[in-house]
């Protein structure tokens, strides 16, 4: 017998507008000033009238675009109805039958493993619609039984809500489709994607499939893991339901079908998930159309208009740093990982040196290190593009080594440097002062290996013997007498010096 | 057609609204939600074989605002319609599940 995981997500990002989705109030995350951020449109008062936020609209769609959606040209706008206290109006303002967008999907990147390179992998998108997101609630942990406190700050903040189909495999895969979620909607700038703020929210839904020895395949009934607030979460909390959902199945044989889908939470301090009483049944939610809100038919100008507002995609943009800089897929992918000002700074580093891969080595190393020590973006980071750049450049013109560029990194990085705005001009000044300039003047070189060779018959004697490691110190040497010079042309030089004595 | 209509519905509407009826308010509504029905369902005599599906009664479409914040209620008016309040949040009886 073996299983096989069925995920299908359901996330809501909030968008990165101004004000909400229906009325002027402010979208700002504003915790600790409850109930300042309402109007009688989000409070639900009688006789207020929603209206939609252009850019609310905008925005959804660049989401849908990403996410290789068909938008559909006529839309518009139902009532979801259930009563709970932070949803003010009894009814969330969504879309049923006729969503803005659907049927479209994201690429995972193949995995590079032991085995080799996997596959690409495709994961379909059912919908993204645009709804409005309700308040919060706060409730009583005492045991007293207090009122739950409810603040409408968050009600009416615009929400994408994207539905994939069931077709991710592991916990770790439906991590990395978040990652890469994450990674398309912030290149976009539609969301900030912040959990902890609340920007991005996860529902899964989970089931095994059970292959048993005989060759049947028996599904577990579905269940949906709510709220879950972080990408780590939503694994441990898969990983909590498969071993749940086949130790259940062993001892009830219950499959698909024989209960009705279940609704539980995640305690992320114990890791384990558990049964939440269900809101009503999708059937009980009574959609029908918003009369209040009006249709939107959308033209071809209008989609051509954002899509030549778009930024080029991470996926997109991987290929083409690999093919143009010859990146490795790996180092392609973790350049564009970092975000879009970090992909934007390697590429000015690679055209200012001439040299992709050097860049490449730079950016995901070194600079990747010094920013993570020193807890900073790439924005922050006091080494721009323009100066790390010049000093790569260097390497490539062959003025420096690179053992020497790290030092000049690191001197340039080093407390007295880094409070001022680093440039180019101080890349000659530490050249000079450590003498770091690449001696090519074989006249010195030649003359000190004379030396060195003169006064160190046993090394040569070994050398000549065949032992290759033996010039080892003579290099030390040679490189102290003349700084700057290139240790494997000296090493090249001793030995020619040597084999012709 | 009101015979469609069953105490059992009756009831679940209530459920869903969260109205409580006593036993003659069943029969009542029963009797009159039953007459609505049978009214709406004239409407089923119309052909309507080759006409569009209609989202809204309005001739209307892509009414936007702009994304410009407007100021909101002063803190104590958000509140002032509220059955119960501590000044700050609005306060509503316990919520068993930890849902929303
Ligand atoms: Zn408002």
């Amino acid at each position: 017998m073996h299983t096989t995981t069925i995920i299908g997500l359901e996330v809501h990002v909030q968008l990165q507008t101004k004000t909400k989705v229906f009325c002027g109030c402010t979208t700002a995350f504003n915790p600790t000033q409850p109930n300042v951020q309402t109007c009688p449109v989000c409070l639900g008062l009688p006789g207020s009238l929603p209206v939609l936020n252009r850019e609310a609209f905008t925005l959804a769609v660049k989401t849908a675009m990403a996410l290789n959606c068909a938008i559909s040209p006529y839309t518009k706008w139902d009532r979801k109805q259930y009563y709970y206290p932070d949803l003010p109006k009894g009814y969330q303002i969504s879309q049923y039958d006729l969503p803005f967008s659907e049927d479209g999907f994201v690429e995972l990147e193949p995995l590079e493993t032991e085995e080799g390179t996997g596959e690409t992998r495709r994961i379909g998108i059912i919908r993204a619609h645009l709804e409005e997101d309700a308040g919060k609630n706060t409730h009583d942990d005492s045991g007293r039984k207090a009122d739950s406190q409810v603040d409408l700050n968050r009600a009416g903040t615009p929400l994408v809500e994207i539905v994939s189909q069931p077709d991710l495999r592991s916990p770790s895969e439906a991590r990395r489709y978040l990652e890469e979620l994450k990674l398309l909607l912030t290149y976009l700038g539609v969301s900030d994607c912040n959990m902890q703020e609340g920007s991005l929210r996860c529902d899964a839904n989970v089931n095994l499939h059970i292959h048993t020895d005989d060759g049947h395949k028996i599904p577990t009934p579905i269940v949906e893991v709510k709220n879950l607030n972080s990408f780590r979460n939503v694994e441990l909390a898969i990983e909590y339901e498969e071993k749940r959902q086949l130790e259940q199945w062993k001892k009830t044989g219950q499959k698909i079908g024989d209960v009705a889908k279940e609704t539980r939470g995640f305690d992320a301090a114990r890791g384990v998930t558990f049964a939440q009483r269900g809101k009503e049944e999708a059937s009980d939610y009574r959609y029908f159309p918003d009369p209040d809100l009006v249709p939107v038919i959308v033209s071809e100008e209008f989609l051509e208009g954002i899509r030549s507002s778009l930024c080029e995609f991470p996926a997109d943009r991987r290929k083409r740093l690999a093919a143009a800089y010859q990146l490795s897929t790996y180092d392609a992918s973790v350049i564009v990982g970092q975000g879009l000002e970090f992909a934007e700074y390697y590429e000015e580093v690679a055209k200012l040196c001439g040299d992709g891969k050097q860049a490449s080595n730079w950016v995901t190393q070194d600079v990747l290190r010094e920013m993570n020590e020193r807890n900073q973006t790439i924005a922050q980071f006091p080494l721009r593009a323009a100066v790390l750049g010049n000093l790569l450049g260097r390497i490539t013109s062959k003025q420096i080594t690179i053992k020497s560029a790290r030092e000049v990194f690191a001197t340039l990085l080093s407390e007295t440097h880094a409070r001022q705005v680093l440039s180019s001009h101080q890349i000659d000044q530490i050249i000079a002062e450590k003498g770091l300039a690449l001696v090519t003047d074989t006249g010195a070189i030649e003359q000190a290996i004379a030396d060195v060779v003169a006064k160190n018959p046993k090394i040569v004697a070994d050398f000549k013997g065949g032992k290759q490691g033996a010039i080892g110190p003579l290099v030390g040497q040679v490189m102290k007498a003349v700084k700057g010079a290139d240790p494997a042309v000296v090493r090249n030089l001793i030995a020619e010096k040597i084999n012709s004595m | 057609m009101a015979s469609q209509l069953d105490r059992e519905t009756v009831l679940k509407v209530a459920r869903l609204g969260r109205l409580k009826l006593a036993d003659h308010e069943v029969d009542d509504y029963l009797n009159k939600l039953g007459q609505i029905l049978t009214y709406v369902e004239q409407l089923n005599e119309v052909d309507t074989e080759d006409v569009e599906p209609m989202a809204h009664a309005v001739e209307l479409q892509n009414v936007f605002r702009e994304d410009v914040v407007r100021p909101s209620l002063p803190r104590d008016l958000a509140l002032s319609n509220a059955p119960k309040t501590d000044g700050q949040f609005f306060l509503v009886p316990q919520i068993i599940d930890a849902g929303g």
